[in-house]
């Protein structure tokens, strides 16, 4: 054998298997799948060529259980939609209720709605972050950070609904209770605190080699792409599209707040990770409005019936713009005390959908790091 | 032995430097002190285990920090959420992989008995019907101090467990099972429908 035929590699490499495909089962037991989800992928050698999704493992019938239980009986089960943010997952569903039965919600009301929101983002946007960087191998220690800061927040809503994560807070026409003075000194403590913590994880992570390696140009996604898949959310706005429904809908008191919507360029992963970074300064900016500007008053409209409340016939879809993405709830009545329909229209489930493109032509360990950037919480893709 | 041996002079005889134990305090002492949990959360409650292994509630404390993906590698299995149907024959399957002895501890309604999804035509009406279960966490979702005083129930039990005797543990028993028949999907439902060995709800008479 001469020096040429050796430095040849063996014949093995570079038919990549003889151009067999394995097929890889990752989930529904797996770290990194952020519950049960599971996804059968085709690999030639470390190269994802097909991506399959399987769903289902957590569905838990909510929606069926929706159409059997009365309206105000559902409003605990929203809280189990996307556990992480079940404050918001309770205004998507009041704020459609209210616009099938036109109830009017209290001013103050709609400011502790706003706050606590906007809270929620905070302690989901942080969560995500450091999943996303376990995903990564940064295993550990981001999420130790982004637990405490996420600890501090549950801590505002344990002491105001009485639960840390199923806050079951907001009923038709306003919230259950009102929140104290003190209640909402300790909120600017943390809101004031907060950005010390957002700067100290920049200054980790977001410039940190391995995550710009393992992140930039990894699921790179288009925006157009994005709008027919019907994205909403950091998803969506990484891509460039400026698209939040704070500011298109308007709903709740969000024209009244100075925010900037972040926007990204690429599509990759990095910049929804950077998306979420950003928009967690945005939410500091409005809680801190919020919180000047909250007047004092009810927080409960008192002419709505809690007791056998039956809205008019009719439909109503209302949505927000949830941590996650466009959050809405979709309700026909026929003057029951039950909705007749009751359908969700889950973020995560429909950012979801374009998974296969954004992992063919990457490796398997990016389909974790992309996986992550897409921000699933399982409770919701299933229901 | 350590039951045999007066308290009093085995403290008096630690304090010269001698110290008395048995094999079986020896080895249990070690078991209980490092259970490793296996990695895997099925919905809501897992976020709560997570937030027990995160900062501020520490596992290690107890020595239950060592979360392993493998079901090879695992002691304790935490089953945290909604056991759907469709996911209950791979949680068998999961028990069935970790090496003996094994623990379970079903946290929350949900893995008890279905919780507020019971009525739901896709859930499993508590994990006991399939899996052996050692301790059960009430709540929705149970708070992070009750996972770990069910931790602390768990160290507890294998502190008390016999090596020897009539009365010794389980997985020591070569006449007890240590895996267990993975159900199947039926036309309607899972087939069985419950491991009758392990689950016998009592009946209740109605007059
Ligand atoms: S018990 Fe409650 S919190 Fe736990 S998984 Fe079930 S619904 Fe979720």
């Amino acid at each position: 054998m001469n020096t040429t035929e050796m430095l040849q590699p063996p014949p093995a490499m570079t038919s990549r298997l003889d151009g067999e495909l394995m097929e890889v089962s990752m989930g529904p037991q797996h770290p990194s799948t952020h519950g049960v989800f599971r996804m059968n992928v085709a690999l030639d050698g470390e190269m994802v060529v097909k991506l399959k999704p399987v769903f289902g493992y957590l569905h838990r019938n909510h929606e069926k259980i929706g159409e059997n239980t009365s309206y105000l009986g559902s409003m605990p089960y929203t809280d189990r939609l996307d556990y992480f943010c079940s404050m918001t997952n309770n205004w998507a569903y009041a704020l459609s209720v209210e616009k099938l039965a036109g109830i009017e919600v209290p001013e103050r009301a709609e400011y502790l709605r706003v706050i606590l929101a906007e809270l929620t983002r905070l302690q989901n946007h942080a969560s995500l972050l450091g999943f996303l960087l376990s995903d990564m191998g940064a295993w550990g220690t981001p999420l130790m950070y982004a637990f405490r800061e996420r600890e501090k927040i549950l801590d505002l809503f344990e002491s105001l609904s009485g639960s840390r994560m199923m806050c079951d807070y907001m009923r038709f026409g306003g919230c259950r209770v009102d929140a104290g003075p003190d209640w909402m000194e300790r909120a600017k403590k943390i809101v004031d605190l907060f950005p010390k913590f957002l700067d100290e994880f920049e200054k980790l992570i977001l410039s940190n080699e391995i995550v710009i390696m393992r992140t930039q140009e990894v699921g790179k996604l288009s925006a157009e792409l994005a709008i027919n898949a019907g994205m909403t959310g950091p998803m969506l706005r990484a891509c460039g599209v400026n698209y939040d429904i704070r500011k298109v809908d308007g709903y709740g008191f969000y024209p009244r707040f100075k925010f900037r919507v972040p926007l990204g360029e690429h599509g990759d992963c990095y910049d929804r990770l950077m998306m979420r970074a950003l928009e967690m300064h945005e939410s500091v900016g409005i809680l801190k409005q919020a919180m000047e500007q909250i007047p004092a008053g009810p927080v409960m409209n008192p002419k709505v019936k809690i007791r056998a409340f039956r809205p008019p016939v009719g439909e109503a879809y209302g949505r927000i713009e949830g941590p996650k993405g466009e959050l809405g709830f979709y309700l026909i009545s026929d003057g029951g005390t039950n909705p007749y329909r009751y359908r969700v229209r889950p973020p995560s489930f429909i950012n979801l959908t374009v998974l296969e493109d954004l992992c063919l032509g990457h490796t398997v360990a990016d389909v974790m790091v992309i996986l992550g950037s897409v921000d699933i919480v399982l409770g919701e893709v299933d229901r | 032995m350590s039951d045999q041996i007066d308290g009093g002079l085995r403290s008096e005889l630690q304090r010269q430097g001698i110290w008395v134990t048995s094999m079986e305090e020896l080895y249990n002492w070690g078991r209980k002190n490092s259970i490793w949990p296996l990695q895997f959360g099925l919905a809501c409650c897992a976020i709560e285990m997570i937030a027990t292994a995160a900062s501020r509630y520490d596992i290690a404390r107890f020595g239950g920090e060592v979360f392993r993906p493998s079901p090879r590698q695992a002691d304790l299995m935490i089953v945290a959420g909604t056991v759907t149907k469709k996911m209950a024959p791979q949680i068998v399957r999961l028990y069935n992989q970790m090496p003996d002895p094994k623990y379970v501890i079903s946290m929350g309604a949900c893995a008890i008995s279905g919780g507020p999804f019971k009525q739901g035509y896709n859930v499993l009406k508590g994990i006991d019907r399939y899996i052996p279960v050692d301790v059960y966490i009430p709540g929705c979702p149970p708070r992070p101090e009750a996972l770990l005083h069910a931790f602390m129930e768990l160290q507890r039990k294998i502190d008390s467990q016999k090596l020897t005797g009539n009365a010794k543990a389980e997985h020591l028993d070569p006449m007890q099972p240590s895996e267990f028949p993975v159900p199947a999907f039926g036309a309607h439902d899972l087939e069985p429908a419950a491991n009758p060995r392990l689950f016998q709800p009592p009946k209740i008479e109605r007059s």
